[in-house]
């Protein structure tokens, strides 16, 4: 059978990835990029099925359909709150997928043909080590989502020093393979290696920098597809890996650069837990008596007053799914004559982007939710802030605050506003365990308890 | 072991291709990537991570081969977790991006 037509199917595959990505750039686009993807997928899977070398089908259709019953079933189950974690989890299965595809390519070619082709073999070897680390790595970023694990860093001594040498054993590893591809013993260590580093490496690292890691497990989980493609000789896989790979590396820069830290520090720097931040911390707030605590009525009374609002959610909303309440309350607001806004910082939540999803889920239209550049300005014209569920992205520490380990973080100017009510579960500090100055100014109201609940109890007196 | 009792002719003219048609392939695609993913605006950020977390489900291409061809009952076995691993990241993906991008609106459709 002529097989000439493949590489055009993975060509139009190709060409259709990147017009998705392209449609991304607006709204307005962005379905009918994903429907394009979606399209392109299918050609390239079609065409790989008429391949010859797929002498049977018996693995391969169980495999598709299963695959395909349970990303279905996920994507319309998952609530979006949950997003963060299905993202994990999908991290891990890609990473899981190239390191098999390597294993079995591996076996398949065997040593002595490799010894030839070293450069396959390096590909491989990359692929490998890059699947099982970020196979693991999601897990356990999945993991600390979902709470299975603790959301603080885990620490040891030593700990950086354990995880360095690992990772370069590792890549010790792959050299001596890519020398030697018959050393078969090396290279399923190099594979160990990797799911261990995978564990190791993303323990330290806090709830709060979720977003930079997950991006980052995306940048490796594309690293790990192109090195497929490499060793596969298939142009499509390189082009969707490069294009996964660039766009989670661009992912985790932003993150960093809106947290003001380095990949280093996010990697290693175990946010939280260190000494100082306990100490520096100590002299913002002296506990619970300085705060002004409200009540519903009283809060609700400012709310009633404001003729302009500006919401600034964060992961607290999320936990306390308390997107469609805070939509609520915002409508009887506008019902009143008031501007509602919503500040969404880019690191708010546990993912890129996580608080936009939620808050379109609960139907606010997109052009009232404003980067931090585009916002921060205003809210010394704003009557009143409500902080749901927000905590670092909003304390002052980070702009006036040397000592502070946030200190250089971009955050919202809400101290600025006439008035601020902060929904918070409780007076504990957030999940980088650092005192907010915000709680104890004199303009700020702090309203206790779960943010859904009291949403809807604003909502009410506001009502009645 | 001879060369033609491994991958066939087809994925070997493949092989062939040299470092550098593949690094040049590499380079493009990551400088067309940024070009493109640096236009995506913050609002967009979730459903850009899902979507390329679809688009990065091409691996299932390379595990279809694992899974089908004549390589040996493990590597076939390996190559059927791969395949199920690597489809519920294309279907769920484009799924679950549609669902959201879905609820994208400019104006409320709903307000009272």
């Amino acid at each position: 059978m002529n097989q000439a037509y493949i590489p055009i199917a993975y060509l139009i595959a190709s060409v259709c990835f990147i017009l998705t990505l392209q449609g991304l750039s607006s709204p307005k686009h962005a379905r009918a990029g994903n429907a394009l993807g979606s399209v392109g997928m299918l050609i390239a899977v079609v065409g790989t099925l008429l391949l010859k070398d797929i002498e049977s089908f018996r693995f391969i259709v169980p495999g598709l359909i299963i695959g395909s019953l349970i990303g279905a079933a996920m994507s319309i189950w998952i609530p979006m709150t949950k997003m963060p974690e299905r993202i994990a989890l999908s991290h891990s299965f890609g990473g899981l997928a190239a390191a098999l595809v390597g294993v079995v390519e591996y076996i398949h070619l065997g040593g002595a043909y490799l010894v030839d082709h070293r450069f396959i073999m390096g590909a491989l070897a990359l692929e490998v080590f890059l699947g099982f680390l970020t196979f693991t790595g999601s897990i356990m970023a999945f993991g600390k989502l979902q709470g299975l694990i603790t959301g603080a860093p885990v620490t040891w001594k030593g700990q950086n020093g354990t995880n360095i040498t690992m990772f370069l054993g590792a890549l010790v590893l792959l050299v001596f393979v890519v020398l030697d591809p018959t050393r078969y013993l090396l290279f399923y260590l190099m594979g160990v290696l990797g799911l261990t580093v995978g564990i190791l490496a993303v323990l330290p690292i806090g709830g709060a920098d979720m977003p930079v890691v997950i991006s980052l497990l995306n940048s490796y989980a594309g690293l790990a597809s192109a090195s497929t493609g490499f060793a596969l000789g298939n142009p499509v896989l390189i082009i969707a890996g490069a294009l996964d790979g660039t766009s989670g590396f661009l992912l985790s820069m932003k993150m960093s650069q809106a947290m003001n830290r380095s990949f280093a520090n996010v990697l290693f720097g175990a946010f939280g837990t260190g000494d100082s931040a306990g100490a520096d911390a100590g002299g913002a707030a002296a506990g619970g008596a300085a705060y002004n605590l409200a009540t519903v009525d009283d809060a609700a009374g400012v709310l009633d007053a404001a003729q302009s609002l500006i919401v600034v959610p964060g992961y607290g909303m999320a936990v306390s799914q308390a997107q469609h309440a805070t939509r609520e309350l915002a409508q009887v607001l506008e019902g009143k004559g008031a501007s509602v806004k919503y500040a969404v910082h880019p690191v708010a939540g546990r993912m890129p982007g996580h608080m936009n999803v939620l808050l379109a889920e609960a139907n606010v239209p997109y052009d009232q939710i404003f980067d931090l550049d585009d916002i921060n300005d205003e809210f010394a014209r704003t009557d009143a802030v409500l902080v749901v569920g927000a905590n670092d992205v909003v304390n002052p520490a980070a702009k006036d605050n040397p000592g502070s380990p946030i200190y250089g973080m971009p955050v919202f100017n809400v101290e600025q506003a006439r008035a601020v009510i902060v929904l918070k579960r409780s007076v504990n500090t957030g999940f980088a365990g650092i005192e907010n100055e915000l709680f104890v100014r004199p303009n700020t109201m702090m309203v206790l308890g779960d943010a859904k609940k009291t949403l809807r109890e604003f909502t009410t007196a506001l009502k009645g | 072991m001879s060369v033609s009792s491994k991958p066939s002719d087809n994925l070997l003219r493949m092989r062939r291709c040299c470092l550098a048609f593949a690094a040049g392939i590499v380079v493009l695609a990551g400088f067309l990537g940024y070009q493109v993913i640096s236009k995506v605006p913050p609002l967009l950020h979730t459903p850009l991570m899902s979507g390329t977390n679809a688009i990065s489900g091409i691996s299932l291409v390379g595990s279809l081969v694992a899974a089908g061809a004549h390589y040996g009952l493990l590597s076939n076995v390996l190559g059927f977790v791969a395949v199920v691993a690597a489809t519920i990241n294309t279907v769920g993906g484009f799924l679950i991006t549609d669902r959201m991008l879905r609820m994208f609106r400019r104006r409320p459709t709903d307000k009272p």
